[in-house]
């Protein structure tokens, strides 16, 4: 399925509610700061038709919708970020959003009565959750919070909360608040408490995003060329459906012990809400908890998980040595971000690679793959589930914030399609467990407390060579060591070769991982119209390498590696490759790639003017 | 449940024990398989956990399922296993170090979850296994290789420690006490939820005698208080001492003496949830007090592992999402 990219930097934003809730002014705000900015930006302000029309009604929301970025023409079909100040906004305006948009509600305005007099059914809640990103924001009452001291009458007060949502919209693109407090002083130059009032009320809501690390949902559209029925879906949910997906296949019970963190908590909000399927999660009381319960859960025959970001991968580390050791299956979900330490929480980044290889003490490896667009999420954390099942190993599926907050159209499977999985549970008739004994593949089997006459131990101590009893015999350790590699290495046998797209005979590969398949894609095809034709290997298997690597890089001239890194993937290949030479595209900013900028930094290492 | 003909030894594992001769671990091994035997489950529904440390070497040497862990850690090994299949009757081996110190927030969180885990706390106020530095439960002053002037920290007291987590079940007893340390884990494993069982524990080699005032023969029966639920608070060689209540704080009183009777000593009540009386008797130190040993509290309440089945069970009843084709087609869809 071929796919465009959509970049954030082409946004309609509308914001809605009823007649008097200031509608128009903080489109105002929010058209003049983009200029500002040197957006281009094109608007559309929409009244009800009655002045007067019932509070809370459908007739009485008022609309303001712009669109801004680059080669703007006119105020957009959909938006990609509606505010509503109340549940009537949502529902006059949600055939105009896109799918998989953002919504920032005022829930204070969720009561039964709006609820009703907006036509909410019973499940509407639940439909928009499920098919938008949903910021539920206390606009109302956190207005009320923020101006309570300032001796302003409550209605007065009231109506300043659009100010308060204006401010989370500047936070959510990283626009200032200074032009509009310009506005501010200039308009109310004589009534200096209420220059007051409005600031405090924008940042407050700028504040309030801040603190809740709120961010808008990527959009990317796909080219639906295959026929069928499609869903939309974002990464983190799509992740989280893999592995439910790999746990009704094996009939295991899945558990997914975590710990919230940006941008990977979506995942165990999924989760949690999956008892229908019998998803157990298990929220720890920290990172380490997290892993360590999903071990554990893991020994006693779970499909077990857990998710995180960067940061909390480090903390993992220790424990993630131990499934290693313990040849236990799990899978470990990395939504990168910014980093070091707590970094661009809310931003892309593809810079754990290294950490997800190589970030244990002790040689250890551990198979690591990397999904490459929202939908592929669902694939790669089935294939995680997978290969961690069938080769007793712990596997790191990477994905990153644009990704999990990206959301594209999907080709809904069928669950009778889906792979088979095929679990190493001990054959309940074998006379003898022995736990480190090896199929042809190196894998060991798996008996779970509980199975009769299995009882044995197992743990972070080198475990002698298939007895799994202690031991520090030297030359065991190195075989064990070798063992454990080489297990890893086959697993080469079971994935995917790598494929060739766009121009297969260009001298020119361009290589990519992970998120950035859109993007490139999008080079690739573009740059095909300008007359230069460019062959695209993008992985998403990255330890074990696809087997066919080599030979692919081969055909090649020039092999550019680009990733939101400062060349991991790149030096990671000069590794295990050694033999060809790899230029770079690098960037680090805490954003994709643009095409435009892809497109340039190719053009500069092929020397096209 | 069928009824099992195990005897002590169908727990124990082919691997050599590797103790230093005369640790206090040796005890609490045998109490152990003596305790599963004795239990009535099925021996392959057993899993003992541990973290690291001397006495987490413990699994190897059961013939259970057993997993030896990283440090600090065994209460999530040990939660993650039983919320994964809550038909297993899990034993989480742990140390003051590995309790404590590294895993002190694991500790106080799985004692919050009340998640159905048998802990048994080996506390011999020292590390053993890194060779002799001080640990969480060391006493104040004690000297050690990393304390050679005397520690200046204040120790844990882990009885005071659970129940100041919300802990709704704490015993303590003492790696010699077979007898009393059988019954008690065996009360533990009857009980629904997080079980904390201290065991005064010797290390012979590095903090040999730490808790000989407790337990030298002579004057133990003046030292130790064993409670037992529905029973006066006794003790004594002459079975003349007992404790009283005065105001808000324990006293120690002789029967027969400032006309006290056996009617004034307090009877003990393990399942009483207020924990003024309960973290009192935790914190009875000698000179002024005999230790208290037995189950000093027991307070039955929902455990995590029922509790997370219970929810699943209430949420499918009324769930239209049955299986993974439902989920996929939920919500608004479209046909191209």
């Amino acid at each position: 399925m071929s796919k465009k990219v959509i970049d954030l930097d082409n946004v309609v934003v509308k914001f809605a509610g009823d007649s008097g809730d200031g509608i128009q002014l903080s489109g105002m705000q929010l058209t003049n700061t983009t200029a500002q900015m040197g957006e281009e930006v094109a608007t559309f302000p929409d009244y009800p038709a009655e002045i007067r029309a019932p509070q809370g009604t459908i007739g009485g929301v008022s609309g303001f919708q712009l669109h801004f970025g680059k080669n703007i023409h006119t105020p957009g079909d959909k938006c990609d970020v509606l505010v509503a100040l109340n549940p009537a906004a949502i529902m006059a305006n949600i055939k105009m959003i896109k799918r998989g948009g953002t919504i920032i509600a005022d829930i204070d305005t969720f009561t039964d009565k709006n609820f009703e007099k907006a036509g909410f059914k019973d499940d509407t809640l639940e439909i928009i959750k499920q098919d938008y990103k949903l910021i539920e924001a206390p606009i109302s009452s956190m207005t009320q919070e923020t101006l309570k001291d300032s001796g302003l009458e409550t209605k007065v007060i009231m109506k300043s909360k659009n100010m308060f949502a204006l401010g989370i919209v500047y936070n959510l693109f990283g626009f200032p608040t200074k032009y509009s407090e310009a506005y501010f002083e200039d308009k109310f130059k004589n009534k200096p408490d209420l220059i007051k009032a409005n600031i405090k009320v924008l940042k407050g809501g700028f504040n309030y995003a801040a603190a809740i690390q709120a961010m808008p949902s990527f959009r990317i559209a796909s080219q639906t060329d295959l026929e069928g029925k499609y869903r939309n879906i974002s990464g983190n949910v799509a992740t989280a459906w893999g592995l439910l997906a790999a746990s009704e296949k094996t009939g295991l019970e899945l558990f997914l012990g975590s710990y919230p963190i940006t941008p990977a908590s979506d995942i165990l909000i999924e989760i949690a809400n999956r008892k229908d399927l019998g998803a157990k999660s298990f929220q720890a009381e920290d990172e380490i908890g997290g892993i360590v319960s999903a071990i554990g859960a893991s020994f006693a025959g779970n499909l077990a998980a857990t998710s995180t970001s960067g940061p909390g991968l480090a903390l993992k580390s220790e424990a993630l040595g131990l499934a290693v050791i313990t040849e236990l299956p799990l899978v470990v979900v990395n939504v990168q971000r910014g980093g070091p330490s707590t970094g661009l929480p809310t931003k892309t980044e593809q810079s754990d690679l290294f950490q997800a290889l190589t970030g244990r003490n002790g040689e250890s490896p551990i198979p690591v793959l990397a999904a490459s667009t929202p939908t592929n999420c669902f694939t790669m954390a089935y294939e995680a589930a997978r290969i961690a099942l069938e080769h007793m190993t712990p596997v790191l599926l990477l994905s990153d914030s644009y990704l999990a907050n990206g959301t594209e159209p999907w080709l809904i499977p069928a669950m009778k399609n889906m792979p088979n999985i095929q679990t190493k549970f001990v054959d309940a008739n074998k006379e003898k467990y022995l736990p480190y004994e090896r199929d042809k593949n190196l894998v060991r089997s798996w008996a779970i407390p509980g199975m009769k006459n299995f009882e044995h131990r197992i743990g972070g101590l080198e475990k002698m060579d298939i007895t799994g009893n202690v031991s520090y015999i030297a030359a065991n350790h190195e075989k064990m060591t070798e063992l454990r590699e080489a297990k890893v290495e086959k697993i080469a046998d079971f994935i995917p070769e790598l494929k060739i797209e766009g121009y297969i005979d260009s001298d020119t590969l361009i290589v990519g991982w992970g998120s950035t398949y859109g993007h490139i894609t999008c080079t690739v095809n573009e740059m095909k119209e300008e007359g230069v034709e460019l062959a695209h290997a993008h992985f998403n298997y990255i330890n074990p390498l696809p087997k066919n690597t080599a030979d692919i890089f081969k055909k090649y001239k020039n092999i550019i590696v680009c990733e939101l890194n400062r060349g991991q993937f790149a030096g990671y290949l000069r590794m295990k490759l050694p033999d060809f030479k790899y230029k770079q595209i690098n960037k680090i900013q805490g954003l994709p790639f643009t095409v435009a900028e892809l497109k340039a930094q190719i053009k500069n290492h092929l020397d096209i003017k | 449940m069928e009824t099992n003909k195990y005897t002590p030894k169908d727990f124990k594992s082919p691997q050599e024990v590797r103790w230093c001769p005369g640790c206090g671990d040796f005890m609490v091994l045998a109490s152990v398989q003596r305790a599963m035997s004795e239990l009535g489950h099925n021996k392959e529904d057993y899993a003992v956990i541990s973290g690291i440390g001397c006495s987490s070497r413990f699994p190897y040497y059961m013939n259970t399922y057993g997993f030896h862990g990283i440090h600090g850690r065994a209460a999530l090994l040990a939660s993650g296993t039983k919320i994964a299949n809550p038909k297993l009757s899990v034993w989480q081996i742990t140390g003051d170090g590995d309790a404590l110190a590294i895993g002190g927030n694991h500790f106080i969180h799985e004692i919050r979850r009340n998640v159905d885990l048998n802990v048994l706390l080996f506390n011999n106020q020292i590390y053993g296994l890194t060779k002799g530095q001080y640990s969480p439960t060391s006493t104040k002053g004690q000297k050690s290789v990393t304390s050679p002037f005397g520690t200046i920290e204040i120790p844990f007291n882990p009885g005071q420690l659970t129940i100041g987590a919300g802990g709704r079940f704490f015993a303590r007893t003492i790696d010699v006490n077979i007898k009393e340390s059988v019954e008690i884990f065996k009360q533990s494993d009857g009980f629904r939820g997080t079980a904390i069982i201290e065991i005064l524990q010797n290390c012979v080699i590095f903090n040999n005698g730490a808790h000989s005032a407790i337990t030298d023969k002579e004057t133990r029966e003046d030292n130790q208080l064993w409670v037992e639920h529905g029973k006066p608070m006794i003790f004594g060689k002459e079975r003349n001492k007992g404790i009283v209540l005065d105001g808000f704080k324990l006293k120690v009183a002789e029967i027969g003496k400032n006309g006290i009777t056996e009617d004034d000593i307090l009877v003990h009540d393990m399942h009483e949830d207020d924990t003024t009386i309960h973290n009192a008797l935790v914190k009875m130190q000698l000179p002024e007090f005999p230790v208290a040993f037995g189950v000093i509290r027991a307070i039955n309440d929902d455990t995590y592992d029922s509790l997370i089945v219970e929810q699943i069970n209430e949420v499918k009843k009324t769930a239209k999402i049955k299986n993974m084709d439902d989920l996929f087609n939920s919500g608004s869809t479209w046909v191209v």
